[in-house]
């Protein structure tokens, strides 16, 4: 469990992380979610202890991190891709971390297979790609089997193959009753992933909720239907509250009312319908009317939102 | 038996497995940090050949001269002449071991591994400082030994009961011990390779030297504080200081550098954000 407290941290003039209070809870996979500059990175170096807040308090397993006797068994942390010395093999990488909390190096070996490097555990790791980094970034998170698992964007620079086995380690994990925090800028990533979401955009907590209720709650769904008779059924179904747009000639997108409601209306005037899709609002698109205000580094034609946030 | 609202399962508590954070498993890790690494076994490999084919050369050129040796200068301490070379390299060892993790990222590793942090800094002194010792001891033994066997030809060499003889041989490994994390403290106050290296040559190397060019009415002041110069002392001869201090209390001018240094550095460590 992590507790968030009211934190805060100031680089200078700027305000990184302002006065965000959450509680991230095990059993689950919980998503980090923020445009880049947000202050996703600097709230989980605090939750490891690397960064000293400004003002408030971080607090992993009931405990304050500085002091845990076996920080090992308690939280790993992957922050970023190459927290590596270059010139040093995965295995000693990997060995050097595991003899300072006294974690054996039949461990070292396993998390070695779990994370399936061990064809490259020898080889120096200046040499490897940003995917192998990830993978082994994620080797050195789960060493001290923690309770708590905390992942900055740890799906970034792999292959859809690393991407899924990403999924299903971090599912397992918090099947197994750990807690599990991972930031991403990928909404449909987390939108498979993740049960819980917290949200943040310039530096301040923007929404702590479920993944069902945040898409639910940002925008309304609409109904696609398509009918020979559009023009017919639009006269039936127009109220105040309503809006309804024409796309082709026989399509009608229906703001405001359910399917069951349009497709009862349409049987009762003995109308012809073909097609009565909802059109669930993506995750991407509800992240993006909450953040719309908040990103940090604007393009400078804003024709196509998504560039702003996935750029990096 | 009591309900529960919580929508999750009951955490598992962590099982520790007997794993702890202790100084002696920091220890471990950081030497198998030192040893996994080709840069610091090449800068030791080069004061171990800067000590005893420097101190070989400079006792073969003592050995071909006829009038013997210079003031300031025993057979002892020309065959020791490698250790004011060797600590070059030995300085670029001792930073190394920390602006290396700063450079790569490796620290906030380090750091999320073991947060009271302090014992890391510890580690790293304890191991640079045992691994510099017994090397430059073995380095030091086999300078003096073929230096002796050179001079012998001109009947100049010094034996091993001579007065100051061994205490110059172990007196070379304390010297470059005590550089060595002189410079690893460097480096974890300035965090970045080539301000430190830069710093420590300058103090060790390049300001010693540049001393002698200033009026001796006022450098025969100070020069013998120098860390080098204090530390030197250790080591058979002068070079030119005109106020030696004495061996020991040298070396302890020294080692209250180093230490100064290594509190700042901890301070920082503690204090600052990785």
């Amino acid at each position: 469990m992590i507790e968030v407290k009211n934190l805060s941290k100031r680089y200078g003039e700027k305000l990184a992380v302002d006065g965000v209070s959450f509680v991230v809870h095990p059993g689950m996979v919980t998503g980090f979610l923020g445009p880049n500059g947000a202050g996703k990175s600097t709230t989980m170096r605090m939750i490891a202890g690397l960064d000293r807040p400004t003002a408030g308090d971080v607090v992993v397993n009931d405990r304050r991190y500085r002091s845990c006797r076996a920080p090992m068994a308690e939280l790993g942390v992957l922050l970023e891709a190459k927290a590596v010395h270059t010139g040093r093999s995965a295995r000693n990488h990997l060995l050097a971390l595991a003899q300072t909390n006294g974690v054996s190096s039949k461990r070292v070996d396993e998390v070695i297979d779990l994370v399936g490097l061990r064809s490259v555990a020898g080889t120096r790791v200046g040499g490897f790609s940003l995917g192998m980094g990830q993978r082994l970034g994620v080797a050195s998170a789960l060493l001290g089997n923690p309770q708590t698992v905390v992942l900055d964007e740890p799906s970034n620079g792999l292959d859809p193959e690393g991407v899924l086995w990403m999924r299903t380690m971090l599912k397992s994990l918090a099947a197994d009753g750990h807690t599990v925090f991972v930031s991403s800028h990928l909404m449909s990533e987390m939108a498979q992933t993740a049960t819980r979401l917290v949200v943040i955009g310039r530096g301040k907590l923007m929404a702590d909720t479920t993944v069902a209720e945040f898409i639910a709650r940002a925008s309304a769904s609409t109904v696609t239907v398509r009918t020979p008779e559009a023009s017919r059924l639009r006269e039936l179904l127009i109220a105040p509250d309503i809006t309804i747009s024409a796309g082709q000639p026989d399509v009608l997108h229906v703001d405001g009312l359910t399917a069951q409601h349009i497709g009862t209306i349409a049987w009762q005037a003995h109308l012809p319908i073909y097609e009565l899709t909802v059109q669930q609002a993506s995750l991407e698109q509800a992240f993006m009317e909450l953040t719309s205000d908040s990103i940090e580094y604007r393009t400078t034609t804003s024709a196509d939102p998504h560039t702003e946030t996935v750029a990096s | 038996m009591t309900a529960t609202l919580e929508p999750a399962p009951t955490p598992i508590r962590p099982d520790h497995h007997g794993l702890r954070v202790t100084q002696l498993r920091v220890i471990r890790s950081e030497w198998t940090k030192f040893r996994s690494l080709r840069s610091t076994l090449y800068t030791l490999l080069l004061a171990v050949v800067f000590m005893i084919g420097l101190g070989a050369l400079f006792s073969g050129i003592q050995a071909g001269q006829a009038q013997g040796f210079d003031p300031g200068q025993t057979a002892t301490s020309a065959s020791l002449t490698g250790t004011f070379f060797a600590q070059l390299a030995i300085g670029v060892l001792g930073v190394l071991v920390i602006t290396g993790e700063y450079s790569t990222g490796m620290i906030r590793a380090s750091l999320a591994v073991v947060p009271a942090r302090l014992p890391m800094l510890w580690a790293k002194l304890a191991v640079c400082a045992g691994a510099v010792f017994l090397t430059m001891l073995a380095s030091s033994i086999t300078a003096f030994t073929i230096g002796q066997l050179l001079l012998s030809g001109k009947h100049l060499d010094a034996s091993l009961s001579d007065p100051g003889a061994l205490r110059s041989i172990i007196g070379a490994a304390l010297y470059l011990s005590v550089a060595a994390i002189t410079a690893l403290a460097l480096g974890a106050v300035l965090r970045n390779t080539a301000a430190a290296i830069s710093t420590f040559v300058a103090v060790f190397f390049v300001v010693p030297p540049l001393t002698m060019l200033l009026p001796a009415s006022w450098t025969d002041h100070f020069v013998q504080y120098l860390p080098s110069n204090a530390g030197g002392m250790l080591i058979d001869g002068t070079y030119g200081v005109a106020h030696p201090l004495s061996p020991w209390t040298g070396f302890a001018v020294m080692c209250a550098y180093a230490v100064v240094l290594i509190g700042f550095a901890a301070w920082r460590l503690r204090r600052a954000d990785a």
